[in-house]
């Protein structure tokens, strides 16, 4: 486990000294966010039914915006090669990097959230909704992402190509992400909604540093 | 057998349309697919077949003495 | 490091299977056995068209429009089942190393992407005279686009990766992470279809299929696999060929 947060600090550090990659997605996020309004029309009533979708739609393309550069950076000065060789669980350090990605480029946007969905007219409860929607959902769109970003090192068409590869998986995640507040608003259970998140969350937490792993492995020996 | 004519047949009650549409773009993709698969096969045996070609006139000319 | 040296005394069968796993043993076999599955594919074809057109009685609801089952369904099958054979030889080419799975489920992608098109175009076409509209988002058509997405992703990025062996295991890994999440997509959007829409529109929820109806079915989707199994062949060979171009059997092979 020591590997695991050795790595996370190690790239939280490095995000540090590149600011500017990690508040341009955030802008991102808040930038998609007031398009809809825009495009839609301010009416409140029209905005609190499309609200959930949006932000959780932002979210996700927010996400991919930060994925490339998961592995990029490493990749291209050489310590993914040494992170492969070293004696430490390579699905260790991968899980270490995910978790920096999450907390640098997934949280913001959960605590950023609540504040666009006031743009839109939510009501409080469905806020705290969908906070803990977003909470269970980002680490997991961290994780798939970060197998997409793995297949996808250093290949031509790069980020574009990631976002093809990843947004599908994405989709059960939106799904019941968004559902949850969906349902709150409208009165109905939504337990249901983030019990299945979270299992999904549990799952990816197992299989996908495997997989991204697998991926490295064949991205390195080429 | 319930059709009454060859046109009440193409007619398909007023759906011909979405229903040849449907039948016809099946057939169509059908027909197209198997069709550039073979054209990829025989461009790769061509293209391979000219560089043996070369290959070996360029050993011929190699070997002998001019 | 060819497989069929790695283990002389291997159980018959599994030899057999690293025998013909070999691309210069394969590409004549194929070779030989595609006339078959095309003829396969044309007698199951005209049984099934007959039987969709002069057989399967016209139905009381929907018309003769809903004949369009007879293609829709075979195709929407044919695209679920060839994700799944693909990502099984990626997976086999994955764990075996053997060249031959990996070209196998790139053979395989594009005929499965067809069938994938075919459905969305057949059931938008079926769903207008239904429902009069070209698009309806009932779960399986939902599902049938997002797995029409992930044939594309998968074509992507083979496409993108100029070495044939990491194209072919990096295909792998996207396709075994796709055929783990097809049956949870397919739930979540099943899920988010009965809450949005009630239960008012649903394309498998056909009034109760006439014997006729089912069998007119199953021989236009023997009839699609068939034709599958025989492009997939068609473009097997071409692969190995441009795969292998630079070996001796298939400087002899050319001649």
């Amino acid at each position: 486990m020591n590997a695991v947060w050795a790595m996370a600090r190690r790239d939280l550090l490095l995000a540090l000294r590149r600011q500017s990659e990690v508040l341009t997605a955030l802008f991102f996020f808040v930038i998609v966010c007031s398009l809809f309004p825009l495009g839609i029309g301010p009416e409140p009533a029209l905005l609190r039914k499309i609200a959930p979708g949006v932000l959780w739609v932002a979210a996700l393309l927010a996400t991919l915006l930060g994925l490339p550069r998961l592995f990029a950076a490493d990749h291209q000065d050489g310590t993914l090669e040494q992170m492969a060789l070293s004696p430490s669980s390579l699905g260790l350090l991968v899980a270490g990097k995910v978790l920096a990605h999450w907390l640098v480029s997934g949280l913001p946007l959960v605590l950023l959230a609540p504040v666009l969905g006031i743009q839109f007219d939510l009501a409080p409860d469905a806020l705290l909704v969908l906070v803990i929607a977003l909470l269970l959902g980002t680490p997991l769109l961290s994780l798939i992402g970060a197998i997409g970003a793995a297949l996808t090192l250093g290949v031509r068409g790069g980020g574009v190509l990631l976002a093809l590869l990843v947004l599908p998986l994405y989709v059960p995640a939106l799904i019941f992400g968004a559902g949850a507040v969906e349902a709150h608003i409208a009165g109905m259970a939504y337990a249901g909604h983030l019990s299945l998140l979270g299992a999904m969350l549990a799952v990816a937490v197992f299989f996908a540093p495997w997989a991204t792993t697998a991926a490295l492995r064949i991205a390195l020996e080429s | 057998m319930h059709w009454n004519s060859v046109g009440e047949f193409f007619a398909m009650g007023g759906r011909a349309f979405y229903v040849w549409g449907s039948f016809g773009a099946c057939a169509l993709l059908m027909a197209v697919e198997p069709i550039l698969a073979q054209r990829r096969a025989r461009a790769v045996r061509d293209t391979l077949r000219r560089e043996k070609l070369a290959d070996e006139l360029d050993r011929t000319l190699d070997r002998s003495p001019g | 490091m060819n497989p069929s040296t790695r283990t002389p005394t291997a159980h018959p069968l599994s030899r057999w299977l690293f025998h013909y796993a070999s691309p210069p043993v394969f590409y004549p076999l194929a070779g030989r056995l595609m006339p078959w599955f095309w003829a396969l594919a044309a007698l199951f074809g005209v049984a099934g068209l007959y039987v969709s057109f002069f057989v399967a009685p016209t139905d009381a609801v929907q018309g003769e429009a809903y004949r369009i089952i007879f293609v829709h369904v075979p195709a929407s099958w044919m695209s679920m089942f060839i994700y799944l054979v693909m990502a099984f030889w990626a997976a086999v080419g994955l764990v075996f190393n053997t060249r031959l799975s990996g070209m196998m489920a790139q053979a395989l992608a594009p005929t499965g992407a067809l069938m994938a098109v075919l459905s969305l175009w057949t059931g938008s076409l079926w769903g207008k005279p239904m429902w009069g509209t070209w698009w309806v988002w009932d779960a399986r058509l939902t599902s049938e686009l997002i797995l029409a997405f992930l044939y594309i992703g998968f074509i992507a990025l083979q496409a993108s990766i100029d070495d044939a062996r990491r194209a072919d295991k990096a295909g792998a890994i996207l396709a075994l992470v796709g055929v783990v999440n097809v049956p949870v997509i397919y739930f979540s959007v099943k899920w988010w279809n009965t809450l949005h829409q009630g239960a008012s529109v649903s394309m498998t929820k056909s009034p109760s299929m006439a014997q006729t109806m089912l069998w007119g079915m199953l021989l236009m989707a023997l009839c699609f696999w068939m034709y599958a199994i025989a492009v997939a062949l068609t473009r097997v060979r071409a692969i190995i060929l441009e795969r292998e171009a630079a070996t001796d059997w298939v400087k002899h092979a050319l001649e």
